[in-house]
């Protein structure tokens, strides 16, 4: 079913990464996937595995979801660590006309390998413990400053939350005129790619139709209660930064600046 | 003869995660050839998921569904087939119109049957005549029709399939009092002329009691009472503690008991409230003239 679909869904809870400032989390996954970036050697990236680790820990999901996360990127995973298989100096382990599998390759594709996947983790951790109205809340804010440019702000946020608002509806909407349409006996699971596309008219047709009639009624009833835009306007979750928010910083903080550090002072070729 | 059968059938939604929710629960019921039923329950009680295991567009998490006796799921692939003996209207089925006229439309069900130009055609001209669309009507494009219009264009494109079972998910939903009565007096028409099995979800008790055979109640995923409308609406208190009403004649006649008139139980319609009344008003009026 449509619905099925994982797409860095969010799962209520109430653990401490649940309960975060949703800015200082949207802050930490940016500046946790930067740093992944920047640790060059394997301690570098250990020191940001583990940060992601105790992230996912008090996350309170189980392993599982993030595994299943996993499953997208798989496929890129495996082709681009097979790549830098082949890639690097070293001494030669493997040989066969122009291919050559080196030491150096081999740390190479490890190294990407895990780069990846934990950044898919340290994404996941911030999709499951954040509802999508709290993170354009959080986006609003950190943008505010671009405001002064000029940029509107809050309509993008507005466009944001809606859009992500109505992804589920929408897919419900799918689901069930599927379902109407299959009670007809529309074929949608069977024969080449142009015959699915045909399937696929009397599906989106309907689809189009009432998404065109939600955004009006939408846009009636925010009228409605006297919507005008983002000047004036206050909040009615205000958010607040807490002690758990600067701690978590702090310690994020800590391990970027250990990432440098050990950047700069170990030059081991495996390390 | 029976027609559907419905064997401990259970259903889960999203099993294994914190969205988890059983909307079924062992259900089991059958459904005679012929017979109109009227299946009424609070909202979330099931009913939507138990009417879509009936033409396989959901497939039971245990149990199993039979139509003449045979697992509608024994061969996969064939489910198509099931769902032209099995067919379903859904609540809202004007937003399911997508074809350039009216008469393409209610032709996609048929088309997809693979019938012939002319049965398709003769089928369309049909479903049209049961549900009252004018010649010019079916030129049109659904879009241009008015709401009830939609619903009656929607309803024929189920109809001109031919299912022998018909299921309807709140067919009036929505409507005025005349497209209402409309739509029930038209499915009553096609009911009576073509002799097949009629499901009818809905939350006007009135069309319930006017029209059902048999009554199926649901509650929180559980069949709690199926049975002759007279005998489910005379369980007024258990039907409330669900939830759900009896119709308003029936808890007129239930208070004039209540008061001690001699008035009949499992009086479920107008007319039936009318023919016990009269009498006892003409004996009344007897008496003051005696007196």
């Amino acid at each position: 079913m449509v619905r099925d679909i994982t797409l860095g869904q969010f799962l209520p809870g109430d653990s401490l990464m649940h309960r975060l400032d949703p800015r200082a989390k949207l802050g930490l996954t940016l500046s946790v996937i930067v740093f992944i970036f920047v640790a060059g050697n394997f301690l570098g990236l250990a020191v940001m595995t583990g940060l992601v680790f105790l992230g996912m820990a008090v996350s309170g999901v189980s392993i599982g979801r993030y595994l299943k996360s996993l499953k997208v990127v798989l496929l890129v995973v495996l082709f681009t660590s097979l790549l830098n298989l082949f890639y690097g100096g070293g001494e030669v382990l493997w040989e066969w006309g122009f291919l050559r599998i080196t030491w150096g390759g081999v740390s190479n594709s490890i190294f990407v390998a895990v780069r990846i996947i934990v950044l898919i983790f340290a994404s996941s951790v911030l999709t499951f413990t954040t509802s999508p109205t709290q993170l354009t809340d959080a986006l609003e804010r950190l943008m505010k400053p671009l405001s002064l440019i000029r940029v509107p702000v809050h309509e993008i946020a507005m466009m944001m939350t809606i859009a992500l608002r109505f992804i589920p509806t929408l897919l419900e909407e799918t689901d069930k005129i599927m379902n109407a349409q299959k009670a007809r006996g529309a074929d949608m699971e069977s024969g080449g790619i142009l015959k699915r596309v045909k399937a696929l008219v009397p599906v989106l047709v309907p689809l189009f139709v009432s998404s065109f009639r939600r955004a009006y009624e939408l846009a009636t009833a925010m009228e409605c209660r006297c919507y005008r835009g983002g000047k004036g306007r206050t909040k009615m979750k205000i958010l607040h930064m807490k002690a758990r928010d600067y701690i978590s910083c702090g310690v994020a903080a800590a391990a970027g600046a250990g990432v440098i550090l050990l950047r700069i002072f170990i030059t081991h070729p495996y390390l | 003869m029976k027609i559907l059968e419905v064997k401990g059938v259970s259903y889960q939604y999203s099993p294994k995660t914190p969205f988890c929710k059983t909307a079924l629960e062992d259900v089991s019921f059958s459904i005679e050839q012929g017979e109109w039923i009227g299946v009424i329950g609070h909202t979330g009680s099931g009913k939507s998921t138990l009417i879509q295991h009936l033409n396989g567009l959901l497939r039971p998490t245990s149990g199993t569904v039979l139509l003449h006796g045979k697992d509608i799921w024994e061969n996969p692939k064939k489910i198509r087939s099931i769902r032209f003996q099995v067919g379903m209207v859904f609540q809202y089925p004007e937003y399911q119109l997508f074809e350039e006229t009216v008469e393409k439309d209610i032709a996609f069900g048929p088309r997809n049957q693979k019938l012939s130009d002319s049965e398709i055609h003769d089928r369309v001209q049909a479903a049209a005549k049961f549900v009252g669309l004018s010649q010019e009507m079916l030129k049109k494009s659904p879009f241009e029709l008015s709401g009830g219009e939609k619903r009656r264009a929607a309803i024929a494109g189920v109809i001109a399939m031919d299912p022998e079972v018909l299921i309807l998910d709140e067919p009036t939903a929505g409507l005025d009092p005349m497209g209402r009565d409309l739509i029930l007096s038209q499915l009553m028409e096609y009911h009576r002329e073509r002799k097949n099995t009629v499901l009818v979800v809905s939350h006007s008790m009135e069309d319930i009691a006017a029209t059902a055979d048999r009554v199926l109640v649901l509650d929180q995923g559980n069949v709690v009472m199926f049975g002759e409308p007279a005998e489910v609406f005379s369980r007024g208190p258990e039907l409330a503690d669900m939830g759900l009403q009896v119709p308003q004649i029936t808890q007129i006649m239930a208070k004039l008991r209540d008061k001690g008139y001699p008035v009949p139980a499992g009086v479920l319609t107008l007319q039936q409230a009318v023919q016990a009344l009269l009498p006892l008003m003409k004996r009344q009026e007897g008496g003051k003239a005696d007196g």
